[in-house]
């Protein structure tokens, strides 16, 4: 049987294979001098092996004995991860070469992290858990302090690991909690524990714990507190990366964890969750208004999004876990539009980051200008713009639970935050004239920004692209 | 013709990607192209809803032109037009080729202005032939996008201040909706606003956080379509937002406003919250007429106080749309028609309003009243046009105006005599805002020394002006041309109304009987 586990991980294998071999090859041979072909190949990987994953039949199976599930939610979350690390590899190549940071580690790192991401979505009991989500943190920290010459970077770096360090142990602790009291650390073995629907005291608290550790994660209110400064220090290349792939993959461990693992016990983790949506939605919401820096903006925008996601995971129904991954889905595509002008933005040839110097940018480059609006006006939910349907789903999946407050409170969030979406066009269409920011030469980015924006509004005409039924299937195969 | 909605819809959309796609630089020849082909686009969209209209049966009561086509979550692509929403969509198609030409003379950004102004029009001639409540949604607040930009790009001095009030006041109304939109979709399990009309929500008293809510389900989600339309239309004490939109708005974004976008509330209510909610709106009733009869004697006062000209049109749209709140909630045939007269003929009526002040702000740059006085000296035909505009806004019998009025008066006073008191009352403050900014600006001396070299109103000024006359006359002096359009559908509404109204009433009544 084991040739047959083996097969089941044939794609983590790949990847980890390619990292590996490809990091002793091009030790020995031109380090950094292969940089870009390392960026190209490692992107190459990705998207083989999505679709690899992608192509695969229907079917569920697990592999050394339920340690590792591959069913459709984890090729969902799988192919998503996939994509958008492709993807914003790729995008980040010429800023990094401009500043002298294209090394051929920093793909294969990334390479290793979407290795632990993974894991974490395939996970089936909290060891593999533990190493999916250790493997993925590890290799962030990295690269978050990738630019070993700017104390910025390497204080984000440090922050990040010594947080992240923190959340890990909670989640041990509570991890520890519930195999004592649950008697094993397997998913199906601590639904079958919980299944009577009453909750002893010591596997409430682990879950409380775990739930503290997976919220950390995401970096929902009130885990937040690393995202900000994270965000703002790490190179905006790596950034750009941490605002896709490892939310969506936290997101998917998340809805792994208490569906598969506490489906029985819905009510006790269905207000804790509601919480930590209604805090991260009004967090993100308010502290971005006062925010000058656009990364650090994007970092108060994605907690504010993370609550919408936990706003349908909260309703605890399949319906809620197909929201939560089509708004996650579009929260991504979205992002990696967002980014990709972010890493466009430059003046002399320096990155700026400044909201201020997009005053008047729509005079300057229209039609870059009218994507921006797309991506802005998509975030803060406005029809017929994609990122409307996201919320339209989950603000259905948490009605139909009985959460009509939590949808309520979400709207008004969802207002609050337009404000600061909104004083972006104001900045790009009728703000005051200022010195101008470089014409951006990266085709690249504008492609990918154009294809982005073009996705947000064609999304409306095409039904989504068919998301819909692929996430509803994927949402159907979690075991509540 | 199948697909004439759609056509009609989505003419002016493809107008605004061609010119997006295809018009390069900026000289005065493609200024000229981009002005040309957005007028082409009006003008044959106009052509079209015609068609329309010839094609369109006043008395089958009920959708015409449907189409439908699948979407995502058992939502659909469904468009239709009733009794109801047809003239509203000949009110669009009518007033934006007299909207691209009064911005003739813009020049700024001139391709970006014609998009935004394509892009709405689409936008809105959508909300009006929706037959799905997301889709309805979609383009109700799509609108926001293109008129934020307008206001913002092309606005005033303290445009920015404007535009961030108009998105956010009209955004928060909005969500509220779409909450309640998700709730009904829950309930119903279909978005299809035909099959909501029939669908009987519930309107058992519930109790929400210890508060005993009568009209249960229907009271609630009437609440959160009040919120939204409530602050579109705007309705007392929601309206702060208007003044501040209107004075800012280019003159074309203005008459867009007053024209077209204030109708979408009054069209919300008329389509959503009289059918679907009968009950709770019966239970409601009364505070709208309070607050419309709040809104038309003081917004009216508060008109006396302005010094802006803008302002006071703006102030002026409140209170007519008071009558129109008024009218739709009395929810019986004079009522409901007058409202829906009204909405028409306000829209002509303060579009050219606008367009008035617009002449004069072309020529001086301000729109303080007291900056003018004797233009009837230098400008005799513009002291005639905008004499017979203040008259239709004072509501002289003869203009379309009185006929809105009247109706909606006689509706009130079937219902509520004590409203229709205070409501009256306004048609003396209209009288007195609306003839004194007339003295004003117009009579009198013309003794200011910037004033004296002022121009009478150019060929282009004046012919734009010709079918609001037309129209303001035509429909005072025979209002059947809009009455057996709308009249058949309105009986059928009131009809449904009555009768849910009734039975739900004898029902609980039956039933205390029953428990006593």
């Amino acid at each position: 049987m084991t040739s047959n586990d083996f097969f089941i991980l044939l794609p983590e294998i790949i990847i980890s294979l390619y990292a590996m071999l490809a990091l002793v090859i091009f030790v020995y041979t031109g380090k950094d001098k292969h940089a870009s072909l390392s960026i190209w190949l490692t992107s190459g990987v990705f998207l083989i092996v999505a679709a690899v994953v992608g192509l695969n039949d229907n079917t569920s199976s697990t592999a050394f004995n339920g340690m590792f599930i591959d069913d459709a939610f984890s090729r969902f979350v799988k192919v998503v991860i996939l994509l958008a690390a492709a993807v914003v590899l790729v995008m980040g190549q010429d800023y990094a070469a401009k500043r002298d940071m294209l090394k051929f580690e920093y793909p294969l790192l990334v390479a290793f992290s979407v290795v632990g991401m993974m894991v974490m979505v395939s996970a089936g009991s909290l060891m593999t858990l533990y190493m999916g989500l250790e493997l993925q943190s590890l290799a962030l920290y990295v690269i978050a302090a990738f630019r070993r010459d700017s104390a910025k970077s390497t204080e984000a770096g440090l922050k990040y690991f010594v947080l992240g360090a923190l959340s890990s142990g909670l989640l041990l602790y509570g991890s520890s909690l519930v195999y004592g009291f649950a008697g094993t650390v397997k998913f199906d073995g601590i639904l079958e524990a919980t299944g009577s629907g009453n909750l002893s005291m010591g596997l409430l608290l682990g879950l409380v714990f775990v739930i503290s550790g997976l919220a950390f994660k995401v970096s929902a209110a009130p885990f937040h507190m690393w995202a900000p400064d994270v965000y703002e220090g790490a190179p905006t290349p790596v950034t750009a990366f941490f605002a896709t792939a490892p939310k969506m993959a936290a997101m998917g461990l998340f809805a792994r964890v208490v569906h598969d693992a506490f489906g029985g016990v819905v009510n006790e983790w269905q207000q804790i969750v509601a919480v930590l949506s209604i805090i991260s939605m009004f967090l993100g919401a308010i502290a971005a208004i006062g925010q000058t820096d656009i990364k650090r903006l994007m970092a108060y925008s994605s907690i504010a999004h993370m609550g919408f996601a936990l706003m349908g995971l909260a309703s605890g129904t399949v319906f809620g876990v197909q929201a939560m991954l089509i708004y996650m889905t579009i929260y991504v595509s979205m992002n990696i539009g967002t980014f990709a002008f972010i890493l466009s933005m430059e003046r002399n040839g320096e990155p700026v980051s400044d909201l201020s110097a997009l005053n008047m940018y729509s005079k300057q480059e229209p039609l870059k200008a009218i994507c921006f609006l797309a991506l802005m006006f998509s975030m803060a939910g406005v029809p017929p713009l994609i990122g409307f349907f996201g919320k339209f789903y989950v603000l259905r999946a948490a009605y139909e639970a009985g959460l009509a407050w939590l949808a309520i409170a979400g709207v008004i969030a969802s207002v609050i935050g337009a404000f600061y979406y909104i004083r972006i066009v104001y900045l790009m269409y009728f703000g005051e004239e200022i010195e101008k920011l470089d014409v951006s030469g990266s085709r690249r980015l504008t492609a990918v920004l154009a294809i982005s924006a073009l996705l947000m509004i064609s999304g409306t005409f095409f039904s989504l692209f068919g998301i819909e039924s692929l996430a509803s299937i994927a949402a159907g195969s979690l075991a509540n | 013709m199948s697909n004439l909605l759609s056509l009609i819809t989505f003419i002016p959309l493809v107008a605004a990607l061609v010119l997006a796609v295809l018009s390069r630089g900026d000289s005065k020849d493609t200024q000229l192209n981009v002005k040309y082909l957005a007028l082409a686009a009006t003008v044959f969209t106009f052509v079209a809803s015609l068609v329309l209209l010839s094609g369109f049966d006043p008395n089958f009561t009920g959708f015409q032109f449907v189409e439908e086509r699948k979407w995502l979550l058992g939502m659909q692509y469904k468009m239709g037009v009733d009794g109801i929403s047809i003239l509203f969509v000949l009110l669009i198609t009518f007033t934006m080729p007299l909207v691209i030409v009064a911005s003739w003379n813009v020049t700024y950004r001139i391709k970006e202005y014609m998009i935004a102004f394509l892009v709405l029009e689409t936008l809105m001639i959508g909300v009006f032939c929706a037959l799905d409540l997301v889709l309805f949604y979609m383009f109700f607040e799509a609108g926001l996008i293109p008129m934020f930009l307008i206001i913002g790009i092309w606005g005033g001095k303290a445009r920015i201040y404007a535009s961030f009030k108009f998105f956010l006041y009209t955004f928060l109304g909005s969500v509220l909706m779409l909450v309640a939109m998700v709730a009904m979709f829950s309930e119903a399990g279909t978005t299809d606003i035909v099959r909501l009309i029939n669908y009987k929500f519930s309107s058992e008293t519930v109790t929400v956080f210890g508060f005993q809510v009568v009209g249960g389900a229907q009271t609630l989600m009437w609440i959160a379509f009040f919120a939204s339309f409530a602050v579109k239309m705007p309705m007392w004490p929601v309206h702060t937002w208007l003044p501040d939109a209107h004075v800012q708005a280019p003159t074309a974004g203005s008459v867009v406003l007053a024209a077209i976008l204030l109708k979408l509330g009054g069209y919300g209510f008329l389509r959503f919250s009289l059918p679907m909610f009968p009950i709770a709106s019966d239970l409601l009733a009364p505070l709208v007429f309070w607050l419309s009869a709040i809104a038309i004697v003081y917004t009216s006062l508060v008109a006396l106080a302005q010094h802006d000209m803008k302002k006071l049109i703006a102030y002026s749209s409140v209170a007519h749309m008071g009558y129109v709140t008024m009218g739709i909630f009395t929810a019986n045939q004079q009522g409901v028609d007058g409202a829906i007269f009204q909405m028409i003929s306000h829209g002509f009526i303060s579009g050219a309003l606008f367009l008035c002040v617009g002449v004069i702000y072309d020529r001086m740059h301000t729109r303080d009243i007291d900056a003018y006085g004797g233009l009837i000296n230098r400008m005799p035909s513009y002291a005639l046009i905008f004499l017979f505009f203040t008259m239709a806004n004072v509501g002289l019998p003869g203009t379309s105006g009185f006929v809105g009025e009247f109706l909606t008066l006689m509706g009130i006073f079937q219902v509520n005599t004590w409203v229709a008191l205070f409501a009256t009352s306004g048609v003396i403050l209209s009288a007195a805002y609306a003839l004194w900014l007339y003295r004003r600006v117009v009579l009198g001396d013309l003794i200011k020394e910037s004033l004296k070299s002022i121009t009478d109103m150019g060929t282009r000024e004046k012919v734009i002006f010709v079918p609001l006359i037309a129209m303001t006359l035509l429909l005072g002096v025979y209002p059947a041309l809009v009455l057996d359009v709308i009249g058949p559908s309105v009986a059928a509404l009131v009809e449904t109304y009555h009768s849910t109204v009734d039975a739900h009433f004898l029902m609980s009544a039956a039933v205390s009987t029953a428990s006593e």
